[in-house]
């Protein structure tokens, strides 16, 4: 199937080349890293994990969320979904191959990655993460790729691969358990010691993970004849809905356990975040709530929620908040106040977002390539196309009988 | 050809010789113990340190220690954040900021006080490394591998501390080449390090540089047995650990 990645009109290979430009101007900034160490990050003794670490937690939300298309299909039977499940695991595979790349740009000695294999320390949750994500790309690239070729074949999907899917279900849960479990754990650090944490690593997921996965349909819609089902278009909608209210209601938590108990280490991390950080770092948390409040407004007024004209822009909006909140303040405010009581500010260099835009435009490659291969296929077979009228093949439409001849003509 | 078969059978001679007399030796690279103990190595089951800061606390004092401690480890001076040290000060409120009260004793509240590793019963370091590159010994001290070390810094977010310092860049760069101690290896970038309680120093008989150099403010001795030096003192005086609610149980004590 892999050929079909290779057959594309001008404006495919152009978007590639651009990709492969973006990835080369980020290698020069890793090269750099290579030749001079990580003193080219904005990372110190005290803030000794940056945006490197934060964009891998991110990303693992965007892997997890696959699921959110994946379990209603196979655990509920809603057909609707269909369609769309190769795009959620297509998706989790840029994504977890992304995290991998974050993780091997991030670490001093990269050569001696491999002692992670030799020396198997199951006592480190970061050992336990490399097998989940590793087993979460492999699971998806398995069910993923067998379940598209049989579609290619007109064949039902294979008998033999139910167990892999049910277990990648259950797996999608466990990366970003585990994701959370790695800050979780820590003593001394008072933003992420709380139980809660993994739950609002999931409900965070589950809103952001989709709600990119949308807007990425979105374009593809532009550019294929791929279509979503409305009614998938709407469920997802829904779970972006209530996972984003869950995300803020757990954040509420905190913020009550915090305050109310009055237990100065936990309530400083978030006082720094909101109220003595730099004016930047101040400015973009405030700038997560009210975005989060917006988004919430919109995706819980049906009016809004429906207005597909308007939806790009809810999605966006709760995708920026979601981000600065996990993406950024979670690491910040994990290692500010420092041990010592005292704040290290910490911002990316320039160098270390070069890197991370070099990861980021791989990560788009592989999603550009898979995504190309996944509405060819459905192209070929017929699955989920574009209608005249807006709809796709898979929606009952009043119109389909009407204007699909006019339309063809 | 002669020449050589000849010689051949010489060595083999030579070699079966050498068997038949000392067979322990020609197999001593399968044997138990590659390295020897240092004969004057002292021993114990749990390593631990009392600092008495009512003799001990001054930056001056403090700094003359860490540069002791610092030049036999062949520590990189690098000024800024991204320091790399082993033995430092700090002020009583960031030392034990969960022990502070706005009433605290004048004189107790202006000393500073010897920051390092605290060699923990239950170091979360060691809990979280991924390779094994940190590790407790069955004395108690929490050592480094540099060479295992993947620097992941996992180890640094987990300790509750800051005891422990990343070599971001070159660390060679920043030391005075021509002054090096050469006892005691230099790190390469990208590897985590911090203060090993001068195990080397441990292994040939020695006391800990910076005990040695503190002229009796510190006190370094074996906590598990009831008669050792830091035991009597810790019978006798007042003395406080950093961040008890950590749960890692320290074994760096501070007389108060």
């Amino acid at each position: 199937m892999l050929e079909l990645a290779l057959k594309g009109s001008k404006r495919y290979y152009g978007w590639i080349a651009f990709l492969l430009v973006l990835i080369g101007i980020g290698s020069t900034a890793l090269v750099d890293q290579w030749m001079h160490g990580l003193k080219i990050t904005g990372m110190s003794r005290d803030v000794s994990w940056g945006f490197y670490i934060s964009q891998f937690t991110y990303l693992v939300g965007l892997a997890a969320s696959g699921v959110m298309i994946v379990l209603p299909n196979y655990f509920h039977s809603y057909k609707t979904n269909k369609h769309m499940v190769i795009f959620g695991e297509f998706m989790a595979i840029a994504a977890c191959i992304m995290c991998l790349l974050f993780i091997v740009v991030d670490i001093g000695q990269p050569t001696r990655m491999m002692n992670m294999i030799f020396h198997p320390t199951p006592n480190s949750i970061l050992f336990w993460d490399m097998i989940v994500l590793n087993g979460y790309l492999f699971l998806n690239l398995l069910v993923g790729w067998t379940c598209l070729q049989a579609d290619r074949q007109h064949l039902p999907h294979p008998q033999w691969l139910k167990p892999f899917i049910y277990i990648s279900i259950i797996w999608a849960f466990s990366i970003h358990t585990v994701t959370a479990f790695l800050y979780q754990g820590l003593p001394g650090r008072h933003y992420w010691l709380t139980a809660i944490l993994a739950a609002r690593f999931l409900a965070s997921a589950f809103c952001s993970g989709p709600a990119i996965l949308l807007l990425v349909m979105m374009v593809t819609e532009k550019l294929t004849s791929f279509k979503m089902a409305k009614n998938a278009v709407k469920t997802l909608v829904k779970i972006i809905a209530y996972a984003m209210c869950v995300n803020m209601f757990f954040f509420a938590l905190e913020i009550f356990t915090s305050f109310y108990s009055n237990i100065p280490g936990h309530m400083h991390p978030i006082l720094y975040l909101f109220e003595h950080g730099s004016t930047g770092l101040v400015t973009l948390m405030w700038t997560f709530i009210a975005f989060a409040a917006i988004s919430i407004t919109l995706l819980v007024t049906p009016r809004f929620r429906n207005n597909y004209k308007l939806l790009p822009w809810t999605l966006g909006i709760l995708i920026v908040a979601t981000w600065i909140d996990k993406g950024l303040g979670l690491l910040i405010g994990g290692f500010n106040p420092t041990p010592f009581e005292t704040i290290t500010p910490y911002w990316p260099t320039l160098k270390e977002l070069m890197v991370s835009m070099m990861v980021y435009s791989v990560g788009a490659l592989i999603v550009t390539v898979l995504f190309k291969i996944a509405t060819d296929v459905k192209q070929e077979v017929g699955h989920s196309q574009a209608l005249a009228c807006g709809c796709s093949t898979e929606d009952v439409c009043e119109c389909t009988t009407e204007e699909e001849a006019p339309a063809e003509a | 050809m002669k020449n050589s078969r000849r010689t051949f059978i010489k060595l083999a001679g030579i070699a079966a010789a050498g068997l038949a007399v000392a067979p322990r030796k020609v197999l001593a690279s399968g044997g138990q113990e590659p390295v020897k103990v240092n004969a004057t190595a002292v021993h114990a089951k749990h390593w631990a340190m009392v600092v008495d800061t009512t003799k001990l606390h001054t930056a001056e004092a403090i700094d003359k220690l860490a540069a002791v401690c610092h030049h036999i480890h062949n520590v990189p001076k690098i000024e800024g954040k991204k320091e790399v040290k082993w033995l430092w000060h700090d002020t009583y409120a960031h030392s034990f900021p969960e022990q502070e009260n706005p009433h605290l004793a004048e004189e107790v509240h202006e000393r500073v006080f010897p920051l390092l590793c605290n060699h923990c019963e239950n170091p979360p370091c060691v809990r979280v490394c991924p390779t094994k590159a940190t590790f407790q010994r069955p004395d108690g001290i929490v050592a480094m591998d540099y060479h295992r070390c993947i620097g992941c810094r996992y180890c640094m977010a987990g300790c509750p501390y800051g005891s422990r310092s990343f070599n971001w860049g070159e660390p060679r760069l920043n030391l005075d080449l021509a002054n090096l101690n050469p006892e005691f290896p230099t790190r390469m970038r990208g590897v985590v390090e911090k203060c090993n309680f001068c195990v080397e120093r441990l292994a040939v008989g020695k006391m800990p540089a910076c005990v040695e150099a503190s002229e009796g403010a510190m006190h370094f001795g074996d906590l598990k047995d009831p008669d050792s030096e830091v035991r009597k003192v810790l019978r006798e005086k007042f003395t406080i650990r950093r961040k008890p609610s950590a749960g890692t149980e320290p074994s760096v004590y501070y007389i108060i």
